[in-house]
């Protein structure tokens, strides 16, 4: 409950943020703060600098663009979770959204912040990976566009470069046919996901046409399941094939599966399947609805 | 370096100096010496540090007071009016909703919050309203008819 | 005997479900806790505590950490050495070869678990001591840990203490009716191998002190988070060495305690010292992270259980092995636990002829273990219940069954089961027949059968208990080795206004007998309820008492309160028939007035004679001015709450999860002040017991590190994962209580445990599970069904 002093400063464009992050080594940038200060408190962190985002008005809200939604990084859960563009268009981001941490921590907690934290059992990576999102990274000399698949590279990292900000998070929208969905196995204590599953399933008369899935929570970072997304496609949208498909997330997951005292790696690894099937009849029932 | 900064508490404006490291829940406490806001753990996890922020209820350990420059906060102090207890607390009294109380101001403010975004929630969205505060009196049974007879008696005010 | 609760609401205050007086502060904000005090001049201690789980501490350099901003001072251990004196076990069991070992609020040359006192930083500010904290150096030369309470009993363990060889703190033993012969004659005997696991109370305020120190009078005033404001003065006065009447303990609003509130722990100690050295007051207020490695835990048995039957499921004997963790060093109560209040339990409500039970407490490398809302009975409950439900399997008969044939009949006064104790009343058929007809059990196995058809599992679990509560007859604490008495006291005093004050020696932290106290006097009395005051908490203006625990708090003080009320209205019977120029024996009461017999308008109200006595102008010869009385109550006998617990669970096959569905409690707590008071607590109490079954334990890894640090990985429960629970009751008063009153406090946590951990296993049938450790986590669950679908 006690952290270390550091000093704070405040960015209302980011420009300022820019000039601050290169006039400040070692700060960090503060959002909602549901990443940062939990760490401050327990002076797991203890930067010289923090950086306030929070008053940069750009970055904050949800718009169309093109087949997608550009979701600013400063929108908070509650706001992603709420809005009617996202649930009607990813409604796997609108349901993890929903879930993560508690109404609190929703009201504050922002998507930037959450993934430039990129906590491995986070929600929302599993579920950008999954639907092929993008994160707008913008830096002192502009933007670029980093695929989700690419942006989280490891327990807590990314490919975020130091001095860049997490501007928005493009999100490509489903169209007629295509549902999408996350479930979640929650820790019972912190809420976390201890196994993840996001998928987004194109139903074609009956067919899954297109597949897409990712998993999160047992791996040092969301990752796409491409061995279930191969056998699905093509398969009838119904319970055995998601079954059978679900099976092979084993060989998606690698070997780093992570362990703890609530829950090995081998049960994790078991439980792969069961959440990727149940993700995967969830988005293929809503795609029958759409 | 302290940072100057102006929140208006309970509707009245509060200026102080304050380390940037100061939490909000630390400032309504300790600076300000409104002590109904209660600590209960150091994770964000127990929800006994609610408050409203711009009307919206917040976890006021995991924000800064410096966050908070500029905006109204109300506590549990702020929430009865000329003596006159909210339909909420007159539900949780009511309903037998607290012991100890240590949990209750944030609790009230995590009911507030429910009833805010959907004024009849049925038991089940209840309970899922206040999955982020713990009790460890009620086993939160009360607490659930509390804030059903809170909603059927017309809200949280 | 037994009475439904359904009976119409009683016109009475007592037994009427009022709403509480202590509400209104505490819905407002304006109730004060420990930490909400600030005194002027206060500083702030911070706490520096062993990251290791063992070791020799080589050298502490504080040089730093004195030099840093707001500093006032840093102490160690070689600073309070000599100065405090070892924190005192205060239950040392006869005739278990007990050894203590010294306790110090800050370790000198060896730490004994993670989070063991090392040195304090006092400081301007809190932040300020934080800041220095980082700043102290300490060499450790690390030891081995062990955390097993088995293990550590193993020769060739790490070894915590010289006293204590093998690390066995005592070996105690109940013994009654021929246990080998028992056995000998068994049709069936079950066997289990329990690990109770370790819990961490977690009562949402976490401890605190502040204490303030004028050397110019020797006095000390300590604001303190307690169950037990006059034995932290007593132990306070025993470590400090200033005198009990130079010493105020006040413990003001308190955040719950569940146990985890009984004992003096280091920082209460540390920051007394720190007061008394600075001549300054010092706050200290633990963080959460702090509470769970340095406040006590709970729990922690290693059980070997077997039960002896016939073959139509009849017991003949139960016989255990128990080690109980103890943690570093005896806690106050600790060593009472394991064995007075769980061993002398193993009857629970049947008719056991023959049992046996050895007890091990055993130190380990972690925090010490203490009273958690049960305190050694839900550790009994739970070995009975499951050896009960082994024996139904083994037999293939109903558990409901088995139950029955072996329940004691109902009795009204006087039950002697074979550990030696008497219990009061009882109707333990009752409460099986009404928690059962409640759930519809019948209706249910025949759900439970089609569920299964369509591979479904759904599970019923029940458990009977009997608790003792009432702690108790002060000559029982002494035989059994309670450092002090177990009695209660109350003074009621009557205003000239007719306005009444009592004061309680009890001190309640949620339980709210400012509010069934109040009850208690206003019905005895005849007066309003809001014309009581119940003032408790604060050693300078309460009369002696020995805290509340243990469910005791209206089964003695309850007591004490209603015997001082009625000596009162015997004085003013005594003051009436002066005045009326009566007979005593005319003297008739009713509602309030007291008045001659036959002629009601002859009549004196209560607050007329409170007027009288108080102004005192026409007393009778020899009678003392004032409506006052006090009572000490030493009760006669323990009291013996119980009931009948069912869960309905349903087990997810695929992940292992478990969904609670159904809860219904059926407690017997004797007659009831409160209801809807009585129903609070078993709510609470319920789903505490919950969590132990399904979510909450403290894990060491192998190096003593407590992997279960804060509230992200220890699991309490929460709303959304609960059903509503289906609160009943029987009314069996306490024959020998003034009240007919038992107690509530732990009824639902020793209880539900077990009720859904047979409920889960019940579920489990299929696969022929058996036994799964505690918490049924889905891992665990799902692990045991894999093995069962391989077998």
């Amino acid at each position: 409950m006690f952290a270390a002093n550091f000093e704070y400063l405040r960015a209302t464009s980011l420009a300022e943020a820019h000039r601050l992050l290169a006039a400040n080594p070692g700060a960090k940038l503060l959002a909602g703060g549901h990443s940062l200060v939990p760490l401050l408190k327990l002076r797991l962190a203890a930067p010289p600098a923090v950086i306030d985002i929070g008053p940069i008005t750009e970055l904050r809200g949800i718009a169309g663009q093109g087949d997608s939604l550009r979701i600013g990084a400063l929108t908070t859960h509650a706001a992603v979770a709420a809005s009617a563009e996202v649930r009607t268009s990813a409604a796997a981001l609108a349901e993890a959204a929903a879930g993560v941490g508690d109404p609190a921590v929703r009201n504050r907690g922002t998507i930037g912040g959450n993934i430039a934290h990129a906590d491995p059992a986070s929600d929302l990576p599993t579920v950008l990976v999954a639907l092929d999102a993008a994160v707008v990274a913008v830096g002192p000399k502009g933007e670029r566009t980093i695929p989700a698949a690419e942006f989280f590279t490891g327990i807590m990292t990314t490919a975020l470069r130091d001095n860049e900000i997490v501007a928005a998070v493009v999100v490509p929208m489903s169209k007629r046919g295509v549902g999408s969905a996350y479930v979640k196995f929650a820790h019972p204590a912190s809420r976390y996901a201890v196994v993840g599953a996001a998928a987004r399933v194109a139903v074609n008369k009956g067919t899954c046409a297109e597949v897409q899935v990712a998993v999160g929570g047992l791996v040092p970072h969301a990752r796409r399941a491409s061995a279930v997304e191969r056998a699905l496609t093509g398969q009838p949208a119904e319970a055995a094939s998601f079954q059978a498909a679900a099976a092979r997330v084993r060989e998606d997951l690698g070997g780093d599966v992570n362990g703890d005292v609530f829950a090995s790696a081998e049960y994790r690894a078991a439980m792969a399947p069961v959440y990727v099937k149940r993700a995967l009849a969830a988005a293929a029932a809503r795609a029958g609805l759409t | 370096m302290k940072v100057p900064i102006t929140i208006s508490i309970n509707g009245r404006a509060r200026s102080a100096e304050v380390e940037p490291r100061l939490l909000l829940v630390q400032f309504l406490r300790d600076v300000l010496g409104l002590t109904g806001t209660k600590i209960g753990c150091d994770t964000s996890q127990c929800g006994a540090c609610m408050v409203l922020l711009d009307g919206i209820a917040v976890k006021s350990c995991t924000c800064l007071a410096v966050q908070a420059d500029g905006c109204a906060v109300t506590t549990i102090e702020g929430l009865a009016s000329n003596g006159q207890l909210s339909a909420l607390q007159e539900a949780f009294w009511e309903k037998h909703g607290l012991q100890c109380g240590f949990c209750t101001p944030g609790m009230i403010f995590a009911a507030y919050e429910l009833l805010r975004t959907n004024p009849n929630p049925s038991p089940e969205q209840i309970r899922h309203g206040l999955e982020g505060n713990m009790c460890r009196c009620t086993g939160y049974q009360n607490i659930v008819r509390a804030v059903q007879a809170a909603a059927a008696a017309g809200g949280r005010a | 005997m037994s009475v439904a609760a359904t009976a119409p609401a009683p016109a009475r205050v007592f037994g009427s479900g009022i709403r509480r007086r202590e509400d209104p502060r505490l819905l407002t904000g304006t109730a004060l806790y420990t930490a909400d005090f600030t005194l002027p001049g206060q500083a702030y201690a911070a706490i520096l505590r062993s990251p290791h789980a063992h070791a020799r501490i080589r050298t502490i350099d504080t040089a730093r950490a004195k030099a840093a901003p707001g500093v006032v001072a840093v102490f160690t251990g070689a600073d309070s050495d000599g100065v405090l004196k070892p924190i005192p076990c205060a239950w040392l069991i006869p005739n278990s070869n007990l050894k203590t070992a010294p306790y110090r609020p800050m370790a000198t040359d060896t730490v004994r678990f993670v989070g063991d006192a090392v040195a304090v930083v006092v400081a301007d500010s809190d932040h300020q001591a934080y800041d220095a904290l980082e700043l102290i150096d300490v060499d450790y030369a690390p030891l081995p840990a062990v955390v097993d309470p088995q293990k550590a009993a193993e020769a060739g363990a790490p070894h915590l203490h010289e006293e204590a060889p093998g690390n066995i703190a005592f070996h105690w033993t109940v013994a009654g009716g021929d246990i080998d012969a028992a056995f000998t004659s068994a049709d069936v005997v079950v066997r289990d191998r329990i690990v109770q696991q370790r819990l961490i109370p977690t009562a949402m305020e976490p401890r605190g002190a502040l204490a303030q120190y004028v050397p110019a009078t020797g006095e000390l005033t300590l604001w303190n988070t307690t169950q037990n404001p006059h034995i932290v003065r007593f132990i306070m006065s025993v470590v400090t060495g200033v005198p009990e009447d130079r010493l105020r303990v006040i413990a003001p609003e308190v955040g719950g305690g569940f146990g985890s509130k009984i004992p003096q722990i280091q920082g209460d100690f540390i920051t007394v010292f720190c007061a008394m050295q600075l001549g300054r007051p010092v706050k200290w207020v633990e963080t959460r992270s702090e509470n769970y490695v340095s406040t006590t835990h709970g729990r922690d048995h290693v059980q070997e259980v077997e039960l002896a039957a016939t073959t139509d499921g009849r017991i003949l004997g139960v016989r255990a092995t128990v080690w109980a963790g103890m943690g570093g060093y005896l806690s106050t109560a600790a060593p009472g636990i394991p064995t007075i209040l769980h061993g002398l339990m193993l009857s629970g409500p049947y008719q056991i002829p023959a049992i046996k039970e050895d007890v091990y407490g055993v130190y380990t490398t972690t925090t010490p273990v203490e009273a958690y809302r049960g305190a050694g009975r839900p550790e009994a409950t739970y070995m009975l219940e499951r050896l009960v439900d082994l024996l139904a399997d083994e037999i293939k008969a109903d558990p409901v069954e088995v139950r029955r044939r072996n329940l004691i009949p109902p009795f009204e006064n006087g039950h002697a089961v074979a550990t030696g104790l008497t219990y009061d009343s009882g109707d333990y058929q009752g409460a099986l027949d009404t928690a059962l007809a409640q759930i519809g059990y019948d209706n249910l196995r025949t759900e439970q059968a089609a569920a299964r058809a369509k591979g479904r599992y759904i599970g019923i679990g029940v458990s009977m208990y009997v608790e003792i509560c009432g702690l108790g007859p002060s000559q029982v604490a002494g035989a059994v080795g309670f450092q002090g008495g177990l009695w209660e006291s109350a003074i009621v005093r009557f205003h000239p206004s007719g306005k009444v004050h009592v004061f309680v020696g009890i001190s309640p932290h949620g339980q709210g007998e400012e509010t069934t106290f109040a009850q208690v006097v206003a019905d005895e009395l005849g007066v309003a309820v809001t014309d009581v005051k119940v003032v408790h908490g604060d050693t300078e203006n309460t009369p002696m008492g020995w805290g509340t625990y243990g469910s005791r708090a209206t089964a003695v003080g309850g007591a004490a309160l209603a015997i001082a009320t009625r000596k009162i209205k015997e004085k003013a019977r005594l003051l009436t028939s002066h005045l009326l120029e009566a007979a005593v024996e005319d003297i008739d009461y009713a509602d309030g007035k007291f008045f001659v017999r036959g002629s009601p308008d002859k009549a004196k109200t209560i607050q007329d004679i409170a007027l009288m006595a108080n102004v005192a102008w026409n007393l009778p010869q020899g009678m003392e001015a004032g409506l006052e009385a006090s009572s000490f109550y030493d009760p006669p006998n323990f009291t013996y709450p119980f009931g009948t617990h069912i869960a309905v669970v349903e087990v997810d096959p695929e992940t292992g999860h478990v969904e609670l569905k159904r809860y219904v409690a059926v407690d017997d707590c004797g007659r009831q002040i409160n209801p809807t008071i009585v129903e609070g607590q078993v709510h609470g109490g319920v789903v505490q017991g919950i969590g132990q079954a399904l979510w909450e334990q403290a894990v060491y890894d192998q190096n003593g590190q407590l992997l279960t640090g804060s509230l992200i990985d220890y699991a309490i429960p929460r709303a959304d994962l609960l059903p509503d629970i289906d609160v009943r009751s029987t009314v069996t008063p306490s024959p020998h209580h003034p009240l007919g009153v038992k107690g509530i406090g732990e009824a639902g946590t020793i209880a539900s445990t077990a009720a859904v951990y047979n409920a889960v296993i019940d579920a489990l049938e299929p696969f022929t599970v058996r036994s799964i450790q505690m918490p049924l986590t889905p891992e665990r669950v799902w692990r045991a069904i894999t093995a069962g679908k391989g077998a």
